[in-house]
């Protein structure tokens, strides 16, 4: 039998191809293949929508695997929020491979999009601002992401921006979000030790101490990481506040660091709207030069309302 | 058809029972000889007579002595470790300039030939740097025509052409335009939709049953079996 190149291809997809007999989905194509599984279209046949279902890939028997994405499922479950995705239906396929249905999100990742976003700090700083409120949101609900990157960050066509890939967060206890009690924890083969995350983005006491160690700070080292690559890939110089802020948020040690997101996410917004910030003291020209981006309208009609004024002198007289 | 398994092809060729020797190396020829004869065609320049004289010939001299027996996991995967005695092989026999004449001059082993020949059309020489891709992609594809080939059979002794069919029309040989939705096989096939999408299932569990089968048979130990089965669906981590 002669197979032609695209044939080997569709039968390599066909062999991970799972099977969905028993359930409302069909998948119709792969998405992406990630680390943990891949992650197909497919159509729900019951309510006659396309959905998006990760599930494991075919080979990965390991349990380990199937419970890390059930984690997922069940993280993203109790979190419900515009800036992540809803959880729709999650379970073991006939095959005993682990899956769970999401909605479909199109869009690009963070780090492709920052192309079509032109060099101005505007727009970068309102996404990260977005991929802020889903941290901060999460956080609030004793989650930490533990894997924060352009790459799981998704904007959609309509400016939706999503942070997904919780494959790895942890959900903290009562106790230990509000300092009252011993801290526990829950994750998936992420006890001490364990090193997850990525390079570039991960906080120092991730990279050293184990996923084990990472609480709401690493998060915000990762947050910082993500706003130097904004600035940055837009091949501008970056202003001395924001630089200021980038630096807070990467500090080497997490009490250095902002306390939270939501601080981080008020420093920001307060650069965007040309308020000082809390990290950095502006001299007198920085003032200045903020108070007329600030005003700046108001500081072109005053301008043009005395040239006129001249000009109407000097016409008269 | 396939009954040998979990590497026990390697211990059949170091089988002393020559037919014992002789079904491992059939075992082993059909998963490898086509990627050992376009390899011989594409990397060693060699004319398809020559090809198909050395492909044999290789085959006759492992049965002979038996160096498949020498193959040591540790220390290359099964496929690589292949080629390199065919190299060698290769090296010498053109070295001592003479024609081959393994097996009493006779063909050892059945092989298809034209079918590898008429596969290789408008192909180029391999470079140098793409050998080893060149080589596994060829042993991939052999792998799976055999698969496709043992599926079709089962499908066909056991009365359920209509699987096979759906197989090839949505993964094997999907139309130009594109591939059909389960909805349309289900029109053309006179099937309901949740029957194609298991008849798809049971089928796709079956390639990979018979792929892996295979594929446990021509690797050197479960580590590589592993690695590869890693490899063929998709590349993830272990």
């Amino acid at each position: 039998m002669k197979l032609a190149d695209a044939a080997v291809e569709r039968l390599q997809e066909a062999l991970d191809w799972p099977d969905l007999s028993g359930t409302r989905y069909e998948p119709v194509d792969v998405l992406g293949r990630g680390g943990m599984g891949t992650v197909y279209r497919a159509r729900d046949r019951e309510l006659g929508r396309e959905v998006a279902v990760k599930i494991v890939r075919g080979t990965d028997t390991a349990p380990a695997t199937a419970e890390r994405l059930l984690h997922e499922a069940r993280v993203l479950a109790r979190l419900e929020h515009p800036g992540l995705v809803p959880v729709h239906d999650a379970g073991v396929l006939p095959d005993g491979r682990a899956y769970y249905v999401m909605r479909l999100v199109r869009g690009t990742c963070l780090d492709e999009h920052v192309a079509a976003l032109g060099p101005a700090p505007g727009p970068r700083l309102r996404i990260f601002l977005r991929v802020c409120e889903a941290v901060a949101f999460a956080h609030a609900h004793g989650v930490v992401h533990r894997d924060l990157k352009p790459q799981n960050v998704m904007v959609g066509p309509f400016g939706e921006v999503l942070v997904m890939d919780w494959g790895v967060a942890r959900v903290l206890d009562f106790e230990e979000r509000t300092g009252t009690g011993t801290a526990t924890a829950t994750g998936t083969g992420t006890g001490a030790g364990t090193v997850m995350g990525t390079p570039g983005y991960m906080a120092p006491e991730q990279a050293a101490g184990g996923a084990a160690s990472a609480d709401q700070r690493s998060d915000v080292y990762a947050l910082g990481a993500i706003l130097r690559f904004l600035c940055a890939d837009s091949g501008r110089r970056m202003p001395r506040p924001l630089s200021a802020i980038v630096e807070k948020a990467l500090a080497e040690d997490p009490e250095r660091r902002y306390a939270g997101v939501p601080v981080l996410q008020a420093d920001v917004a307060a650069f965007l709207s040309a308020e000082p910030v809390s990290v950095h003291r502006e001299n007198v020209l920085e003032r200045l030069a903020r108070l007329l981006d600030k005003y700046r309208t108001a500081v072109f009609l005053v301008l043009a309302y005395l040239v006129m004024r001249m000009a109407l002198l000097l016409w008269a007289g | 058809m396939f009954p040998l398994t979990r590497h026990s092809v390697l211990l059949s060729i170091a089988s002393p029972e020559e037919p014992q020797r002789r079904r491992g190396l059939e075992v082993l020829a059909e998963a490898y000889w086509r990627p050992v004869y376009k390899y011989l065609r594409l990397r060693w320049g060699a004319a398809a007579e020559e090809a198909e004289d050395l492909t044999q010939g290789f085959f006759a001299r492992a049965l002979e002595k038996g160096f498949f027996a020498q193959y040591d996991p540790q220390r290359a995967r099964f496929r690589t470790w292949l080629r390199t005695c065919l190299d060698g092989f290769v090296s010498n026999e053109r070295a001592a300039a003479r024609r081959l004449k393994r097996g009493g001059g006779a063909a050892l082993l059945p092989l298809d030939f034209a079918e590898a020949e008429a596969e290789l059309a408008g192909s180029a020489a391999w470079p140098e740097a793409d050998v080893e891709e060149r080589f596994r992609r060829e042993w991939v594809r052999a792998l799976f025509a055999g698969a496709v080939a043992e599926l079709q059979e089962e499908c066909r002794a056991a009365g359920k052409g209509v699987r096979f069919a759906l197989f090839e029309r949505y993964d094997l040989d999907p139309p130009p335009e594109g591939r059909p939705t389960y909805a349309q096989l289900a029109g053309d096939f006179a099937l309901p939709v949740t029957q194609v999408t298991n008849h798809l299932s049971a089928v796709r569990r079956d390639f990979r049953r018979l792929v892996l089968a295979r594929l446990r048979a021509a690797t050197g130990s479960e580590d590589e079996f592993r690695a590869e089965a890693r490899d063929l669906l998709g590349g993830m981590p272990p």
